[in-house]
């Protein structure tokens, strides 16, 4: 048995080991593809074990360095952290068997350092996770968007480069501009930048200048993609699909809620918050983001985009939902992640699977694709119907629980976005899955009009993770243990 | 020995420097000026170690005591400037037998080692001696011998460039030498830390005053502040590679150090920043500097050039967290001349990297590059990322200190340029790294190699510094504090 402090730096040492020894095995495909999923494998021993160490009461804390006085680089365990480690890391294995698969198929250029950039934005995505207080959050973000900027302009043409440079600009100008700054006048406030249960702002910031500091936060944090900092969310779609999938469903986009909802239980404080008129704006920004979102979603015929712009949407309910600020409410935000990221990352490498096996990438070329190709697009329909909200999928679970948030507070605008999303949800991925299965195929018309399903290394991981968002409505012990416990709600 | 060490970094390299004269061979040159340099920079390390454990060191050059003799004094403030300089010549040096051999004709590279070794030993005279005229007078040998190795520079404009900055830089040593003439008036001392508790008692007459301007203007000059800076873009973007590296990383350092020290220890942050507006003006050509240098840097073809426009703003930093005249400010200061050494030697080096291999710096000519010169750009992007100030590099720690500063005084809208000026820097060091590396490669560049492991390794250097020196900052943001503390803490 490893230490669970060991376990702490391993989480975000396996990867970046990972990430060199891929790039420097480049020479030899076939080594370095095999050390691509074994790193990833790896990677996930480690979130479990850093789970097993958690349930056992472990809170190990680690202190690398302090490059400010009284501001460490250090790692500990918590539980939401726990849930995003476990989160990315199961996606993570996945999705590096997809990415292998996907990279091969498409015979796409550079792929050593493809996997490379890919295995540092997790160990960044760890750091995310495992950060013990802002700051160190704050370095591992910054990490993660500089990380991620080659695999999103990875093609290299005008389009990618268009796409890096949108992604580029908006993360980094929020986050330098208004997170840096939040960042440093609460330390200048509070004194501490430590993750603390119930915060570290109350009594020190209020009134206006909480309301001010609210919206650096939620602004700051573009990963969040609270609208208007969401352009860089379909910018980056540009990317390989395997990117899109795992960033933009889990690691980058799953990094900025998971910031919002730590600065909101753990630096201003759930309880303060809500003792604080000024701060209730923010959950109507939030509640916008997700109707807009889904209505531009609507619009999109582009597959991947209408997925982007579904994402933006969802986050908007992770938004929201923390910042409804009952616990209930909390629990039902972190539960969010997870269902979300497992939904998600279905739906993307359904897309990647098309484009791969039939070179699609519109919603209207996808008449009767159903019928070549039963196993991608059922694992489609299913993430789906999580996404809407449906049983038995993990995300009727979350939806329920932002429900009852809502409830409690008797914030009925909230409860009314809740449903008319849901109606929107509905209206932009049922079409899909109907013309899929039961419109006629169009006129066929470029290559490969004989197409069945994808190689088995594209769907087999697309399958495994729609039958999670089953599995996770049936057994929904684990995650839900771990929100309760960010909550502060001992069950 | 030990006795004499805060003088042994000035005495070697002048010694070495007459020693190189004699030298017929470029490679014995170079030998004798690397060794030199490690040797010094070794002499620094235990300085400032020494400095750190028992304090200030005081030194009365051949025996004369202070008022009458010259002092060389050490503390935390200079003794960490020593190690930036002697540092950055080190690595230099690693680099410099290829690269000098590629850009200067072989008969002239025993002179160019001359030139070098007094430039360096003129810059180490100005960081330890407590004496102004002494100042002044190792403030011109580091000038003169510094015209000479920008004239050395492969393109002919290399010739106007030197021999503008030499009409500037004379401009600014006599500002210089009249300031410290009025100030022997009034006072009837040279040295620094005698003047300071002479000025105390002399009421702040005219001639006082014109000659703090006259010192103010002429030092602001030599370190090249906003609108002063006219003579550094050209001089730093055709002086040779090494050149360019080792003087931006340590000359407009050097002339910064000397402000700082009359500012803060000669004249005292009470006359300066209270009885006259000077925390206003740096205010204003600081920020001034920082938004015309970062701007006209995004509009540059050519990689040299931007990087000295980028020097411009960054300098526009320093003097900024020197207006602020508080211990965070100064701190931020101090510790962003330490990283910006770092962050614009690496630079530079990664520029002479690709100098060296496809003999252009051009925008147009590093199309693709990057994944042919994986080394060369990946130092480039570190440093870069430094330059813009995000973490977890060097870099970042100046900014935090600059932006906790500006807020510790109120100064909310300082805070928020400073934070919108290093988006600026992220326009045009992204430029140069989308080109590179999202570009498609010119047919013409098929066959690029990587450049030889002999530039790449002092390139890596740095850069590897840019990543240490963001996470452990005991030597930079610790000593800077220290000095900080000590500056504003009252003269002496």
């Amino acid at each position: 048995m490893i230490e669970p402090v060991a376990l702490l730096a391993l989480a975000v040492a396996v990867p970046l080991l990972a990430s060199g020894i891929i790039l420097g095995t480049d020479r030899w495909p076939r080594v370095r593809d095999t050390l691509v999923v074994s790193g990833a494998v790896a990677l996930l021993g480690v979130a479990w074990a850093l789970f097993l160490a958690f349930r056992d009461g472990a809170r190990p804390r680690l202190e690398l360095t302090e490059p400010l006085p009284g501001l460490a680089l250090a790692l500990e365990l918590e539980a939401l952290g726990v849930l995003l480690t476990l989160v990315a890391g199961t996606l993570y294995a996945v999705t590096a068997v997809y990415a292998v698969g996907y990279m091969r198929a498409n015979g796409e250029p550079r792929q050593g350092p493809f996997h490379a950039w890919f295995a540092l934005a997790l160990a960044a995505t760890m750091g995310i996770a495992l950060s013990a207080n802002l700051f160190a959050l704050f370095l591992f973000y910054e990490v993660l968007t500089l990380a991620t900027w080659p695999l999103v302009a990875h093609h290299g043409d005008e389009k990618a480069r268009k796409g890096g440079r949108t992604y580029l600009t908006v993360l980094l100008t929020s986050s330098v501009g208004l997170f840096l700054f939040a960042l440093i006048w609460t330390w200048q406030a509070a004194g501490t930048l430590a993750f603390t249960p119930g915060g570290i702002l109350a009594g020190q910031v209020e009134g206006l200048s909480l309301a001010l500091l609210l919206a650096l936060y939620l602004f700051g944090v573009g990963k969040a993609a609270v609208m208007p900092v969401h352009r860089w969310l379909p910018a980056a779609m540009v990317a390989p699909t395997p990117v899109s999938a795992l960033l933009h469903a889990v690691a980058v986009v799953k990094a900025g809620v998971f910031t919002l909802l730590k600065i909101v239980v753990y630096i201003f404080g759930a309880e303060w918050l809500l003792s604080q008129p000024s701060a209730s704006w923010g959950v109507y920004v939030a509640a916008f983001t997700v109707v807009a979102a889904s209505v531009v979603a609507l619009r999109q015929d582009d597959l991947k985009r209408r997925l982007a712009y579904s994402t933006v949407s969802q986050l908007g309910y992770v938004v929201m939902a923390a910042l409804v600020l009952v616990p209930i409410s909390l629990v039902g935000a972190a539960l969010h992640i997870a269902a979300h990221a497992v939904g998600k990352i279905t739906l993307f490498f359904a897309a990647g699977a098309i484009h791969t096996a039939a070179h699609k990438t519109r919603v209207s070329e996808l008449g009767g694709i159903g019928w070549r190709m039963p196993w991608t697009l059922g694992a489609f329909a299913v993430a789906s119907l999580s996404l809407v909200g449906v049983p038995p999928t993990v995300g009727f679970l979350s939806k329920w629980y932002m429900l009852l948030g809502a409830w409690e507070a008797a914030l009925w605008t909230v409860l009314a976005v809740l449903t008319v999303s849901t109606l929107l949800n509905t209206a932009y991925f049922l079409p899909i899955v109907h013309a899929a299965f039961f419109r006629k195929e169009g006129p066929v018309h470029g290559e490969a009009p004989h197409h069945g399903e994808a190689p088995a290394m594209v769907v087999a991981p697309l399958v495994l993770t729609a039958a999670l968002t089953v599995v996770l409505f049936l057994f929904p012990g684990l995650p839900l243990t771990l929100a309760r416990a960010m909550a502060g709600m001992t069950s | 020995m030990t006795a004499h060490l805060p003088i042994l970094p000035v005495i070697l390299p002048l010694i070495a420097a007459a020693l190189c004269l004699l030298l017929p061979w470029a490679r014995a040159a170079w030998l004798l000026a690397g060794a030199t340099t490690w040797a010094v920079f070794a002499l620094a390390a235990a300085l400032i170690h020494r400095v750190l454990d028992q304090g200030s060191l005081v030194y009365a050059l051949g025996g004369w005591p202070a008022p009458w003799g010259i002092e060389y004094r050490v503390d935390a403030l200079n003794a960490l400037v020593l190690l930036v300089v002697t540092g950055i010549g080190a690595v230099v040096m690693l680099y410099a037998r290829r690269s000098v051999e590629r850009e200067v004709p072989r008969s002239r590279i025993p002179l160019f080692y001359v030139a070098y070794l007094l430039a360096l030993a003129g810059l180490l005279g100005i960081t330890l001696t407590g004496d102004a005229f002494n100042l002044f007078v190792f403030l011109e040998i580091s000038s003169l011998a510094s015209y000479i190795l920008i004239a050395q520079g492969p393109d002919r404009r290399s010739l106007t460039a030197a021999f503008r900055y030499l009409v500037m830089g004379t401009i600014g040593a006599t500002f210089i030498l009249m300031g410290v003439g009025f100030l022997y008036m009034v006072t009837g001392t040279l040295n620094l830390y005698d003047l300071a508790a002479r000025l105390d008692g002399v009421e702040a007459n005219r001639t006082v005053r014109a000659g703090f301007a006259f010192l103010t203007v002429g030092l602001s000059l030599k370190l090249a502040l906003f609108p002063l800076h006219l003579w550094l873009p050209n001089a730093y973007a055709f002086a040779p590679n090494v050149v360019s590296a080792f003087l931006a990383a340590t000359a407009t350092k050097v002339a910064l150090y000397a402000l700082v020290r009359f500012l803060f220890t000669v004249f005292g942050a009470q006359d300066v920043f209270q009885n006259v507006p000077l925390g206003t003006v740096f205010l204003a050509l600081a920020l001034a500097a920082v938004f015309s240098g970062s701007f006209v840097a995004i509009f540059q073809d050519e990689l040299k050039r931007m990087l000295a426009y980028s020097s411009v703003a960054q300098i526009g930093y320093m003097v900024l967290g020197l207006s602020f005249a508080s211990v965070t400010g100064l701190t931020a200061t101090v510790v962003h001349l330490f990283n910006h050494a770092l962050m614009k030697g690496a630079l530079f080096l990664a520029v002479g990297c690709l100098a060296y291999r496809i003999g252009a710096t051009r925008m147009e000519a590093i199309a693709g590059l990057g994944h042919r010169m994986p080394w060369t750009f990946g130092a480039f992007a570190v440093a870069g990322v430094s330059l813009i100030g995000l973490p977890p590099t060097a870099g970042f720690i100046s900014k935090w200190y600059l932006v906790s500063g500006a807020l510790e005084l109120g100064w909310w809208p300082v805070a928020v340029l400073i934070l919108l000026a290093s988006l600026l820097a992220l326009v045009y060091i992204g430029r140069v790294l989308e080109a590179a590396y999202f570009r498609k490669p010119s047919v013409a560049e098929e066959l690029q190699a990587e450049a030889p492991v002999a530039l790449l390794a002092p390139t890596w250097l740095l850069a590897g510094a840019n990543l240490y020196f963001g996470l452990d900052t005991r030597l930079s943001a610790g000593v800077a504090g220290e000095a900080a503390r000590a500056l504003l803490g009252g003269p002496g």
